[in-house]
């Protein structure tokens, strides 16, 4: 740490702002040092810190006193981190917090995230060098300074050979990785043809495949995530999967249907059985395709989908068309309401509530008076008044 | 008749028990690819985004149900769907601040603090094929590109080709006035304020008589990213549907 100079922050002629993050402790290598919590920004020319409390408190360390930069993945309870390795400050640096320290590192702690982001500009900023190019007052003196760093720090040179076969690894990982990926895909593909090959025999032999058969097949499409090239099953794309999840899905959702008037919308149903799975959640497409079976299957819910295209779980019980005429009387209380206005008396989602309001004007119970000020509901009065 | 019958049954059942004997052996490639570069996916962006195209080119869905190898060998699902939920969540917490309209960025940065300490970064890419999937269930959320990034719609209010145009113009400044949308778009006045007034009516845009000159339309969406606010707890209350 004792490479930093105090600064105001301020960019010189010529440094551009590259990149900036908030929620960034410094330390000094491995010991924790005050600088806790501050905005880093990444200029042309240097790493500047600055305190997100005191803003007075602003260090900089130039990027040609940087010799390189490694991740530090995150952990539990631990934030992701960026190693930088410094050249020794040099002898006319400016002043700064500290005189002198015992590693020739830092590290930055992300503990708001961005460190990929990060990473990657900074390293762009150490490679292109476009201090040397871009003079500015500080850039004369810095340069300088690595000239006469190289010369002096003959240690860092093992240190970036290391780094150098670091870096081969880590490419040679990415590039193994990619090539296996490659392999997988062209596996991957034949399964593709393979199905499009079953796709149409089962077209071409309408009524020859087993009920059976058809079920498996699904299900090999549903373990590939290949989309189901047969259009005409009457219950989307169901597999046993979906069937199991539907009745699952009866189960879990009739206590909170209940607590919620009878009815929610698709996604809080998404929200809210993923949040409590945790793990092995259900993607969007599993949850539709198994509430669409729900009817079919006799089961005490059913899926909805109004005209504006929101769908909804209903409980077989619930009656929209009854809460209508309970809106009504709401709505008529009132004189008029909006949507918003609607959902807070009653307790529902406003989302559930235009929804609701909407069908009681289909129904002419309600009339719609649309201006600036927003989408307002009345009683239909040329119905009960003509 | 009934001999050819047969035939036709019997050709679908032998590709069916091929496909499932491949099915097991790419099953087992597919672990060995995981067990090699499952950790790739999970810490490399760049690399999911390969990753999803490949798969996209090739015709496969990774993320099209939990339950496919893809999910429940590599992890992919449980990432995505997991980002889809605090997505929702965040839209919900700055809905009445915003009519339902937020920019891919503010998104991002809501999303990554939300996350916590130790989860992992997420991209703006893996955010938008959240969003994708999330399209999928109907409440309306959708992708409008904006100035070389998107606004994110969470509500299923009706935004035609005028409005997200409009929308597009406002990015700049983070307002706009009927002269702009004339002079830019060569617009009637009378089609830009209805597109302008639609948009004040699903709370996407608030107006300001009092500017100088005439009035602005101004996009919470667009002008929260230089006031770059947080959520209060009320509005964290809110989120949880």
């Amino acid at each position: 740490m004792d490479r930093f100079s105090w600064t105001t922050g301020l960019l010189e002629l010529g440094e551009t702002l590259v990149v900036q993050q908030r929620g960034v402790r410094l330390s000094d290598g491995e010991e924790k040092v005050k600088f806790d919590s501050g905005v880093l920004l990444l200029s042309t020319h240097r790493l500047i810190w600055r305190d997100q409390k005191n803003h007075e408190c602003c260090i900089a360390v130039p990027l040609s006193q940087i010799v390189f930069i490694e991740e530090q993945a995150a952990g539990i309870g631990k934030s992701a981190k960026i190693v930088v390795h410094l050249h020794p400050a040099s002898s006319n640096k400016e002043p700064g917090p500290f005189q002198s320290s015992k590693y020739s590192y830092i590290k930055l702690s992300f503990k708001e995230h961005g460190q990929i982001e990060f990473y990657r500009r900074l390293s762009e900023e150490i490679t292109q060098r476009r201090w040397e190019s871009m003079p500015t007052g500080q850039a004369m003196q810095v340069n300088k300074d690595s000239q006469a760093g190289r010369i002096r720090a003959v240690g860092i040179v093992g240190i970036e050979r290391k780094l150098e076969e670091k870096r081969k690894e880590t490419d040679k990982n990415i590039s193994e990785a990619f090539e296996d990926l490659s392999k997988l895909m062209e596996k991957a593909k034949e399964m593709v043809e393979l199905s499009k090959s079953i796709a149409n025999k089962i077209k071409e032999k309408q009524g020859d495949i087993t009920e059976d058969e058809t079920i498996r097949f699904k299900s090999y499409l549903l373990s590939m995530g290949i989309a189901n090239p047969v259009t005409r099953e009457t219950c989307g794309s169901g597999t046993q999967y979906h069937m199991q999840l539907a009745k699952q899905l009866a189960g879990i959702l009739q206590t909170p249907l209940e607590e919620r008037g009878g009815i929610m919308s698709l996604t809080e149903v998404y929200c809210l059985v993923n949040r409590a799975r945790g793990l092995e959640l259900l993607s969007p497409e599993d949850l539709v395709n198994a509430c669409k079976m729900l009817e079919s299957l006799k089961l005490p819910l059913r899926l909805r989908i109004f005209d504006s295209g929101v769908m909804v779980i209903e409980l077989q019980s619930h009656n929209e068309e009854e809460m209508v005429a309970a809106a009504l009387e709401t709505v008529s209380e009132k004189g008029s309401l909006t949507a918003d206005e609607f959902a807070k008396l009653v307790g529902m989602s406003v989302l559930l509530a235009k929804e609701r309001l909407l069908l009681a004007e289909k129904m002419g119970h309600l009339c719609r008076d649309d201006s600036v000020e927003g989408l307002r509901f009345y009683p239909n009065l040329f119905l009960t008044q003509s | 008749q009934a001999k050819y019958k047969e035939r036709g049954t019997v050709l679908a059942e032998d590709q069916l028990a091929q496909m499932s004997k491949q099915l097991d052996m790419f099953r087992t490639n597919l672990e060995e690819f995981a067990s090699k570069h499952k950790q790739e996916i999970r810490k490399n962006p760049e690399f999911r985004v390969q990753f999803q195209d490949m798969c996209a080119t090739i015709g496969v869905d990774p993320l099209a149900s939990g339950k496919g190898f893809w999910s429940e060998m590599l992890g992919v699902g449980d990432f995505y769907y997991e980002l889809g939920v605090q997505i929702v969540e965040v839209c919900l917490a700055l809905k009445h601040r915003n009519g339902g309209l937020i920019t891919l960025e503010e998104l991002h940065q809501q999303v990554l603090k939300g996350r916590g300490k130790f989860a992992q970064d997420v991209s703006q890419d893996d955010l938008l094929r959240a969003i994708k999937k999330l399209k999928v269930l109907g409440s309306g959320f959708g992708l409008i590109p904006v100035g070389g990034t998107f606004l994110v719609q969470s509500v299923p209010a009706e935004l035609n080709m005028d409005h997200t145009v409009v929308l597009q113009l406002a990015e700049k400044k983070g307002f706009v006035t009927v002269g702009e949308i004339r002079a830019s778009l060569k617009w009637e006045t009378e089609r830009a304020r209805q597109v302008l007034e639609h948009l004040l009516k699903e709370g996407m845009a608030w107006l300001d008589t009092q500017a100088p000159g005439e009035p602005q339309y101004w996009l919470p969406a667009l002008f929260t990213e230089l006031y770059s606010q947080e959520i209060t707890p009320e509005e964290a209350k809110e989120a949880i549907p």
